[in-house]
Formats: C-alpha cells, sequence, structure tokens
C-alpha cells in the first residue's frame, strides 16, 4: 500500500517531471498565460498519462521489443486524439485556445518517457497510478506558473478579475513579461530553485 | 510464437493499428454532430455580439439559434459582380466561406495586396441584421446594419474578424477579431474593448451622407499615435503602441475587404439602389 502511495505522491515533489525530470517544458510555456487553459491541460495530459500507461502495462509482455517505441506512440497518438475529439465537443471554447497544444501532448516527453520508463516493467494498477501521479506533477507546475501568469499578467484569475486594470480603469499596471514565453522559464527556473532549497538531494553534481 | 518473429510483429501492428483507427474513428464520428454544432454557435456569438445583441453567456445553443434567425439575415454575394447569389443564399446556413477559399473551384488567386490574402472565395457571406424580430420567412425585415467578415496578416498572424457597418454602407459601426496570434498586450490589445470603441462612427468612403458615385476608395487608417473624434478625423482611428505592424495590417485588410476586391462592388450596389 504505501509502495503504491509512493507511486502516486513521489512524482508531485520528489521526482517532479518538470522540476527534476525537465520534461514537457514546451507546452508548459505554452498554455500557461491563463489559468483555465492551464487547468483543461493538466487534466487532459493527466488522463493520457494514465490511460497510455495503463495501456501500455497491459501490453508491456506481449509488444515486441523491436517496434516497442512506435508501439507506444501509436497508443499515445490515439488517446490523445480522442481526447481532442472530446475537447472540442464539450469544452469548445477552451479548445480553441489550447489549439495545436492538445495535440503536441502526444510529444510531450512526459507521456512517452514514462510509458518506457516505467510502464513497461510494472503492475498495470501501478502504471496507471504512476500516469496519474506524473499528470498531477506537471498539473502542479502549470497550475503554479499559470496562477502568476494570469494574477500578474492580467490581473485574472481564472477569467475573473482580481486586480482591476489601468486600462479599465482600475489601479493596477500589468506586467507585460508575464504574457509572453520568457517569464515562464523564468517562473519554471525559480520553482526548481526553490524545490531543490528545499530538498538538496535533487541537486546534481556540477 | 517468438516475440522477435516477422510474422508476429507483422500481426501484432495490425492488431495495434486495427484497434487504435477503430478507437480513433468512432470517437471522431461520434462526436461530429455536437462538434459541428459548436462550431455554428460559435460562429452566431461572433456575428450576435459584433451586432451589439445582447445574450447571456450563460443562453442555451437553442436560444443562440432562435435569437440569431429572428435578427439575422444571412445572404451570400457574388464578389465579382456585387450582386447577391439568389441560389446560394437559399443554401446560406450551410455555407462555409474558409472551404470556399480553400477550392480551386470556388476560389482565385487574390491581387497583390497589402493584406497579406492569398485567395478570394468567389462567393462571400454577408449578414443583415434587422432593427426588430423578424417574424417567419424573413417579414417585417428592416435592416439596421451589415456585418461583414474580414481577414488578413498583422505581424505573426493571420487576423480574422467581423466588421459591422451601418445601412449607410459608409459608417463604420463596428470591428471585432475572433481568432488572432499577435503579441498579447501589444497587437493582441485589438481584442481590447477600449480600442474597439474608437471605430463607431467613423468613415470608409466618404462624409456622412455623401453619394455613392462621390466614393473613392477606402480611406480609413490606423493611424500612428492618437486620432480625434470620429467628427474631426473621419477616417483615422487610433493605433496601438508597440503595435504598429498590427495597426497597419488593420488598415490594410479593412481597406481590402471593403475594396474592389473584396465587399466593395456589393455595398456600392446596394446602398446605391437603396438611396
Amino acid at each position: 500500500m504505501s509502495k503504491t502511495k509512493e507511486v502516486l505522491i513521489d512524482p508531485l515533489f520528489d521526482n517532479n517531471p518538470i522540476a527534476l525530470q525537465v520534461l514537457g517544458i514546451c507546452s508548459a510555456l505554452a498554455v500557461t498565460t491563463k489559468m483555465e487553459t492551464a487547468a483543461v491541460m493538466a487534466i487532459a495530459v493527466t488522463c493520457v498519462l494514465a490511460l497510455s500507461n495503463l495501456s501500455v502495462s497491459v501490453l508491456r509482455n506481449h509488444i515486441p521489443p523491436s517496434i516497442r517505441i512506435i508501439v507506444q506512440l501509436t497508443i499515445i497518438a490515439s488517446l490523445v486524439i480522442v481526447t481532442d475529439q472530446i475537447l472540442k465537443a464539450f469544452l469548445f471554447e477552451t479548445s480553441k485556445q489550447l489549439s495545436v497544444f492538445v495535440g503536441l501532448i502526444i510529444t510531450n516527453c512526459i507521456v512517452m518517457g514514462r510509458a518506457e520508463a516505467f510502464a513497461m516493467q510494472n503492475s498495470p494498477t501501478r502504471s496507471f497510478i504512476d500516469g496519474i501521479g506524473n499528470g498531477l506533477g506537471y498539473g502542479l507546475v502549470i497550475l503554479l506558473v499559470g496562477l502568476f501568469r494570469e494574477l500578474f499578467g492580467s490581473g485574472k484569475l481564472f477569467g475573473i478579475e482580481i486586480l482591476p486594470l489601468v486600462s479599465e480603469g482600475g489601479w493596477y499596471q500589468p506586467n507585460g513579461l508575464l504574457v509572453l514565453a520568457p517569464a515562464a522559464f523564468f517562473l519554471i527556473g525559480g520553482f526548481i530553485w526553490a524545490l531543490r532549497t528545499w530538498k538538496p538531494d535533487q541537486v546534481e553534481e556540477a | 510464437m517468438q516475440r522477435n518473429s516477422v510474422i508476429y510483429i507483422l500481426g501484432f501492428c495490425v492488431a495495434v493499428c486495427l484497434v487504435c483507427a477503430v478507437i480513433v474513428s468512432s470517437s471522431a464520428v461520434g462526436l461530429k454532430d455536437k462538434q459541428d454544432l459548436n462550431k455554428v454557435l460559435d460562429r452566431q456569438k461572433k456575428v450576435l455580439s459584433v451586432a451589439g445583441i445582447d445574450f447571456k453567456d450563460t443562453a442555451s445553443s437553442d436560444e443562440i439559434q432562435s435569437l440569431f434567425s429572428k435578427r439575422i439575415k444571412l445572404v451570400v454575394v457574388d464578389l465579382k459582380t456585387g450582386k447577391v447569389d439568389q441560389a446560394a443564399t437559399k443554401d446560406a446556413a450551410s455555407f462555409d466561406q474558409q472551404k470556399a477559399k480553400k477550392d480551386p473551384a470556388q476560389s482565385a488567386d487574390a491581387p497583390k495586396n497589402l493584406a497579406g490574402v492569398r485567395r478570394v472565395p468567389n462567393k462571400a457571406m454577408v449578414y443583415q441584421v434587422s432593427q426588430k424580430e423578424m417574424g417567419t420567412g424573413g417579414a417585417g425585415f428592416q435592416l439596421e446594419q451589415y456585418i461583414f467578415p474580414i481577414e488578413g496578416k498583422g505581424l505573426w498572424s493571420t487576423l480574422y474578424g467581423y466588421l459591422a457597418l451601418e445601412s449607410d454602407g459608409n459608417s463604420i459601426k463596428g470591428i471585432t477579431f475572433y481568432q488572432h496570434g499577435e503579441t498579447p498586450g501589444l497587437g493582441g490589445e485589438v481584442d481590447n474593448p477600449a480600442w474597439k470603441a474608437k471605430w463607431p462612427g467613423r468613415k470608409l468612403f466618404g462624409p456622412q451622407g455623401s453619394s455613392v458615385s462621390s466614393w473613392g476608395e477606402a480611406k480609413i487608417t490606423v493611424k500612428k499615435g492618437q486620432a480625434g473624434t470620429p467628427e474631426q478625423d473621419p477616417y483615422q482611428v487610433d493605433g496601438l503602441s508597440g503595435a504598429t505592424i498590427t495597426g497597419n495590417g488593420v488598415t490594410h485588410l479593412v481597406r481590402f475587404w471593403m475594396g474592389d476586391n473584396g465587399f466593395g462592388k456589393y455595398i456600392r450596389n446596394v446602398v446605391g439602389q437603396a438611396s
């Protein structure tokens, strides 16, 4: 039991896919200007990750080693297309803002990385939980980044005005840098720094 | 059987592909109706909001559709002649201008232009907004404004939007862009309601009440710096600071679509007839 729990909790801080494994940075820059898109993206990645880990793990003893990568990709790609279709049908507005980045979950290194590194060696249940854990670890970081970027970049959270902007008669002068992609780099960098100060064993030897 | 044998590998590939294909295609087919409805609704909501017709954010799809059909008449216009295409207008609801643009049979290469428009459809949709709610079959239709779809290059991306004109075909009623990838905070400010509010009342072709025959090319410009009130400065709109190229893009695309390669002929035709 404690092992299963470890698989779930580990990726949040101890083995965070973005902060420690440094995977999936591309989408973390692109979808974090708003909390809403970040949240939907986090959920989508978690679902894809959990299901792809599950299916790869179920098939792990049958997949011919010589074509395992392409089989994993086929499964991941199918799951991502289904996710994209569902978003287009039920969350149309958000899916338009996410645009290509839903499709790009296919190339999100976290998904493939976990399928290859974890699901190929572990039981379906553990792989499924590992998928959810890593999805949550990814979600935690992009939501945190989204929180800063939306609040200080456009004075809103989930589209609700928190800090009234000067341009709309309020007092808050938004920080334009935060809505641009480099801001996400700074924030993720800051997050990694904070995390490694808290847990010094994550620091790589120079 | 050996997991490394060629037959096993081929068989495994086929099985995985089959299962994945079934899952993907059934989700695509099963959700298609809902997605198409979303697209139509999305377009209708945008047209309604450019027209200044209020609706609640929470309005159901039926409410939006009935509001749309009561207030807005769809007309398909032949851009070359500037006349309404009656046959196509009957099927206007299913007319897809973006698709027509890509179909070689229904579109032509655009002449060289500053707006970055590559292809122009032969026919295009115009939304005519009625002052009051119409009865069945468009009874009681009284023209309040026209809404034209417009598109063109900004700095990074193609901007897609709508331009609303009053019934005189000369005064701008509003502009909105529903899709673009301009820099947030700079060019992205084309979405800012404060900037969009600078447009109404400006003129495209000539002074208020001028006759169609006196009109030249569309004159509207997004200038660098501040413009006066619509009365003082009828052909200029404030630029967006830090977004000169986006602003120029807006100038060029409005001029292109209001020119002879766009809706220019249609506007002259209908307004000429009405006066």
